[in-house]
């Protein structure tokens, strides 16, 4: 029992659970839609109690902003079209739905309603609306079989500009930002390409190829992954934090030393 | 003071050496050189060690380097960029890193030696400056330390873009766009730079002789310059007990200081050998290799260069064309002002000063920051306006740290540009003379002791006790900041020789407003009601906290 | 207000004096041992303070352990190059570890041991040197001044105006030569300032045909009909020139696909294809690549300097320093259905220069054309 806990407690465990969630989602996805990539068959073979249950789910947590039908209001976009691909990103993510209005959504822990189940549910009523990009499956976003290297290359001709060279996020204009990726699963990685939530532009599978992006997304939770052979990593943004380094660790310890060096003994009352 | 006799081996070698070059001669005189005490003189050092470490480490480093920016396709042991294009010197860099035993601490040591390096000259720099540590005799020492600190902030540049991975790319190529936006000469330099349109594949070649030879050896050169200016000049000391203009009270330099010195060094290397292992810097692997058509969010410059690039960041638009020609302000501006600001007038501030005080003396004893205010107020409005650019600098990872909007963060810096120094003058000036009142209660009243008198009527007082002799001692190495004579003009209203004119009005001015006593020590003796006679500097009543 | 009674005595002993700023060397040095405590070997002379022998022991002791640590990390130092390999991110970091771990440790160790022994085992020192007036002396400088004069005098210089003009002569070319010799760091300056006007994008390929746009990292040609999600971006770069880094640093683009209702009259229209854009990826300020592009927004930021331009509205200026629009490619499609720039860039792409001019006004002026 105190394994358990202690092992819930692990850093990796996250993933774990997070893979497992996505293996079974996935999983499921596969049975359902054999061919994923479309959406018409994925409609057709989303069972009708997914897209009712969904709509109530919307109805109770979403419509608010979006609109009773998801025509969007002025409060939150139109929802026609961005499909389930869209819905899984965004919630499952805990951005939607959304706490606080303001320049961006933040990435936050789920709401509690929020399950494998309602995430299929609400995505199914989505895609029944217009269609749009569904959630890829597992063998996709497996970083296992992508190539890292060609990944890296797209990554920083497509990514780093935004979300710096390691997914350590970045800032946009009058308070947006580019979010770290360091949280995100393979599949909201892959979703976000696909979908391009908020400011971020779409990089629709056309132009960069599903294999593409699993090799982007292999870079990406590869570094992520990777120990910093040269000691702490600063946080992994460059010179900045390497100058307060400097100066904070540095010079305040050499500070220190010249005092100590220098410093006059008390002299000892007898 | 016969302390024993010479070992053999000792005596053989050195009368071999004396044989030779006489050097028994220069011992006499400086094996027993005294050498004053304070922590802040070691500050200097740290920039001393620094460049030493940069040596070695940077000698290693070359051992293993390709300066080349020819193609090669990577097959080393960095799985991510395996068989991916790249130029030789990046490749090489990878090697160094996880290919050589050691390489990667050398690298990150000589990286983190670099900033310690500039932060040491830079915290020196301040220490002198606040102690008047500058003047006469020791201007061209100060100017020689302006011109070590230009040429730091060139080999930092330089070395910086060897790598030459996405992250030092980006730096070169801001450098090429501030080159090439230089009136008349600006394609020129670049053209002759990069041998031709940018990058080119000479750039790294060209910079690494710069980094390992030129630069160097112009350091070395000034460094030695200014240690022997140093030596001969004898180092300034604190105002103390026994300690005058005209002697330096101390350590000699053989045994002590020579040990403390190696002590010192040894803290540094060690230092810096602490931030190589526990500190990643610069991780090259992860930036990817250099390509002009990439470049990474949150692209920053190593430290020394920040306020440069905060300063590019705060500038509003701005291009003219004339003639035909064009003149990019809003690149000239930012990038050539603030550092002609502060390197020029740090190598001036020395004979501007004596320009307004008209001191032609020599000054040994080191003034307290607080016994010269308006110097140090001055100083401490430099140091805003380096701050608030280099603060903005950073302005997109405080953003994205501190969730701020990025436009506002620009928005904020203009205004502090020119905001900032200015309170900061004010608010320095105030304490300097808040500190000097302070002095002067410490002389006039002695120190609180802690003991708790009753006096006859009943009222509770604390004794005071006079200070210790030597706080009195360093307190009362005070001086007057001095000003020129007789800048008053005559019974006829006519100012005297050298006075007139608006130069020579605004120099008589400056120098009532800068020299003179502000608060004076020994004003501060018997009842606090004779504060009122100074009260023109600040209101009396404030010194009722500082004294009771 | 109270007043401080100087006039009650307190007994020194019993009074804490309290300490601030700079302590001054060799306060109350009386109070130290007497004679006969004193270390071994120090001389009695004025101003030297000799530690006494039970701390200069400590000390010793003290030290010694130090210089001990340092050798023995010197020599874990040794091992650890020995006994580890390197070879990839994990053992790198073992290395590094244990490399930089062990020579911490023996300098720091040392550093600390050098301070323990002055500290404790060598004398305090409050010695007195007088210093002199940095000038040598009117003597000394008359001295000096005559004996210049008269070499002068004597070398003939002064006296002899062939010889010093010729010197002059001689030497002023001698100095010119290292300039001379530093022509040849480029190559031909005269049709620089051209080629900076011009991009690979203006070139035919080999075959008469206008260059095919190709995704950046992968070098795929773009099918206009396969980039078709509004909001959608894309790093592109000339085919040919995929990794010549001289060609792109003036000719990368950033192709933007709009919604054709999104895109203002900025934007030359003529030269979009179906709510395709393509502009310079390469920042008008100091060459930056800009390309943080915000889809809801369609404002391109520059990550160097934070020049923000509107992609919507021919990505002219909006913020930052920048002082002109992101120059756009005039773009199409060939027969294959693949987007091809159909021109070069009608203006300079990337940074100012003195040579550059008013190219915009130019290009305003011809009516679209450069």
């Amino acid at each position: 029992m105190n394994r358990i806990t202690a092992g819930r407690r692990h850093p990796l465990a996250r993933y774990a659970v997070l893979l497992l969630a996505l293996g079974l989602l996935g999983g499921f996805y596969t049975l359902a839609a054999p061919t994923s990539e479309r959406a018409d068959a994925a409609i057709a073979s989303g069972r009708a109690d997914d897209v009712a249950e969904g709509r109530k789910l919307f109805e109770q947590s979403c419509s608010s902003c979006h609109g009773l039908n998801a025509e969007g209001t002025a409060n939150g976009p139109t929802l026609v079209g961005v499909g389930a691909a869209a819905v899984d990103f965004q919630v499952s993510s805990g951005r939607m739905p959304l706490a606080n209005p303001g320049a961006q959504a933040p990435r936050k822990p789920t709401a509690p309603w929020v399950n494998d189940d309602t995430i299929r549910q609400l995505g199914a009523y989505i895609q029944s609306l217009g269609g749009g990009p569904v959630a890829p499956g597992p063998e996709q976003v497996d970083p296992a079989k992508g190539d890292k290297a060609k990944g890296g290359e797209l990554f920083r001709a497509n990514c780093i500009q935004c979300h710096n060279f390691v997914g350590s996020g970045g800032a946009l204009t009058q308070g947006k930002y580019a979010p770290p990726l360091h949280d995100a699963t393979p599949t909201q990685i892959y979703e976000a390409m696909i979908t391009g939530p908020q400011a971020m532009p779409v990089f629709n599978d056309s132009i960069i190829t599903p294999e593409q992006k699993r090799d982007m997304i292999a870079y990406i939770v590869g570094v992520r992954e990777e120990p910093n052979p040269g000691g702490a990593g600063l946080g992994r943004i460059g010179p900045v934090t390497e100058g307060l380094v400097a100066w904070i660790v540095g010079i305040s310890l050499l500070a220190l030393a010249a005092i100590w060096i220098t410093a006059k003994k008390r002299q000892a009352h007898q | 003071m016969s302390t024993g006799t010479v070992p053999k081996p000792i005596a053989g070698t050195s009368s071999f050496l004396d044989d030779r070059l006489g050097a028994g001669n220069f011992l006499k005189r400086n094996l027993r050189k005294v050498f004053p005490d304070h922590w802040s003189f070691l500050l200097g050092e740290i920039a001393l060690y620094s460049f030493i470490i940069l040596l070695l480490t940077g000698t290693f480093l070359t051992f293993f380097f390709k300066p080349s920016m020819g193609h090669v396709v990577y097959e080393g042991s960095y799985e991510p960029l395996k068989d991916v294009t790249m130029s030789e010197a990046y490749a090489s860099s990878l090697h160094i890193s996880f290919d050589v035993r050691g390489g990667l601490l050398m690298r990150q040591m000589h990286h983190w030696a670099a900033l310690l390096f500039v932060a040491g000259m830079m915290v020196h720099a301040l220490r002198v400056f606040f102690t008047g540590a500058y003047r006469k005799p020791r201007e061209l020492n100060w100017l020689i330390g302006v011109g070590l600190l230009t040429l730091a902030l060139l080999e930092g540049l330089t070395g910086y873009s060897l790598p030459d991975d996405l992250l030092s790319g980006a730096g070169l190529r801001i450098t090429e766009g501030v080159a090439i936006s230089l009136p008349l000469v600006g394609t020129w330099i670049t053209f002759f730079l990069f041998g031709g349109e940018y990058p080119g594949e000479d750039v790294i070649s060209r910079f690494y002789s710069l980094h390992i030879l030129l630069i160097p050896g112009i350091l070395l050169a000034l460094i030695s310059a200014h240690m022997v200016l140093m030596w001969v000049q004898k180092h300034t000391q604190m105002p103390g007990k026994g300690r005058t203009n005209t002697n330096v009270v101390g350590a000699p330099f053989y045994p002590a200081f020579m040990a403390k010195a190696g002590a010192y060094f040894m803290f540094t290397f060690g230092v810096i050998a602490l931030l190589g292992t526990f500190a990643q810097i610069n991780p090259i692997w992860l930036f990817g290799p250099y390509t002009p058509a990439d470049i990474s969010a949150g692209s920053q410059p190593d430290f020394y260069m920040g306020f440069l690039e905060g300063s590019l960041r705060l500038m509003p638009a701005w291009e003219i064309n004339v003639l035909g020609f064009t003149l990019p302000l809003s690149v000239l501006i930012p990038a050539l002002v603030p550092m002609g600001i502060i390197m020029t007038g740090l190598a001036l501030y020395p004979f501007i000063e004596q320009w307004v005080t008209g001191d032609r003396s020599e000054h040994h004893v080191a003034e307290r920051p607080r016994n010269n205010p308006h110097r140090t107020s001055i100083g401490m409005s430099a140091i805003t306006f380096y701050g608030v650019l280099w603060l903005l600098g950073a302005n997109d990872e405080i953003s994205s740290f501190f969730h701020v909007s990025l436009n506002w963060t620009t928005y904020v810096g203009r205004v502090l540009v020119f905001v900032g120094p200015l309170v900061a003058y004010i608010v320095t000036y105030r304490i300097c003379l808040g500190l000097q009142r302070a002095d002067a209660a410490v002389i006039g009243h002695g120190v609180e002791s802690g003991v708790i008198k009753r006096l006859p009527h009943g009222e509770y007082i604390e004794v005071h006790v006079p200070p210790n002799e030597a706080i009195e001692a360093h307190v009362r190495g005070k001086t007057p900041v001095p000003m020129i004579a007789g800048t008053d003009a005559d019974s006829d209203g006519i100012p005297p020789k050298g006075m007139r004119g608006p130069l020579g009005k605004l120099r008589a001015k400056m120098s009532k407003a800068y020299g003179g006593e502000k608060i004076a020590l020994d004003d501060g003796h018997g009842h606090g009601d004779e504060h009122g006679e100074h009260a023109e500097v600040g209101p009396g009543k404030d010194d009722k906290s500082l004294t009771h | 207000m109270t007043d401080t009674n100087h006039d009650i005595e307190q007994p020194d002993g019993r009074v804490p004096r309290r300490v601030i700023g700079t302590p001054s060397p060799a306060t109350g040095t009386s109070l130290l041992g007497t004679d006969e405590h004193h270390a071994e070997g120090v001389a009695d002379v004025p101003g030297v303070i000799p530690q006494n022998e039970q701390t200069a022991r400590k000390g010793e002791r003290v030290a010694a352990l130090c210089f001990t640590v340092t050798f023995l990390a010197a020599v874990a130092f040794v091992v650890s190059y020995v006994a580890f390999q390197v070879g990839d991110v994990e053992t790198t970091q073992v290395s590094t570890l244990a490399l930089g771990g062990s020579l911490t440790l023996a300098l720091l160790a040392l550093a600390a041991g050098i301070v323990v022994w002055v500290r404790m085992v060598m004398p305090k020192y409050n010695l007195v040197q007088e210093r002199h007036p940095m000038a040598s002396g009117p003597e000394a400088r008359e001295y000096v001044a005559e004996t210049f004069l008269q070499g002068a005098a004597e070398s003939g210089i002064t006296k002899r105006p062939l010889l010093r003009r010729t010197l002059l002569l001689a030497a002023a070319p001698l100095g010119v030569l290292p300039l001379v010799l530093l022509r040849d760091l480029g190559p031909r300056y005269s049709d620089f300032p051209s080629k900076l006007r011009h991009t690979v994008w203006g070139e035919k390929t080999k075959d008469g045909k206008n260059r095919r746009l190709v995704v950046e990292g992968t070098g795929a040609p773009i099918r206009a009909a396969d980039f078709n999600s509004p909001g959608g971006i894309l790093s592109v770069v000339p085919e040919g020139y995929e990794h010549d880094l001289n060609a792109l640093a003036k000719a990368t683009l950033i192709l933007i696909k709009f919604r054709p209702e999104e895109i203002k009259s900025g934007t030359n229209k003529n030269w979009t294809h179906d709510g395709i854009v393509a502009y310079s990826k390469i920042c008008t300020h100091v060459g930056c690549p800009a390309a943080l592009y915000e889809q809801t927004t369609h404002h391109i930021l520059c990550p160097c300097h934070q020049s923000t331009f509107d992609a919507a509205d021919g990505a002219k200026v909006i913020f930052g320093p920048a002082a002109r629009p992101l120059p756009q490619l005039p773009i199409a499609v060939d027969n294959e259905g693949y987007l091809v720039a159909t021109a070069d860039f009608a203006v300079p792409p990337g940074p100012s220069f003195w040579e550059r001019g008013d190219a915009e006004a130019e290009v305003r002026e011809n009516g679209g054309h450069a």
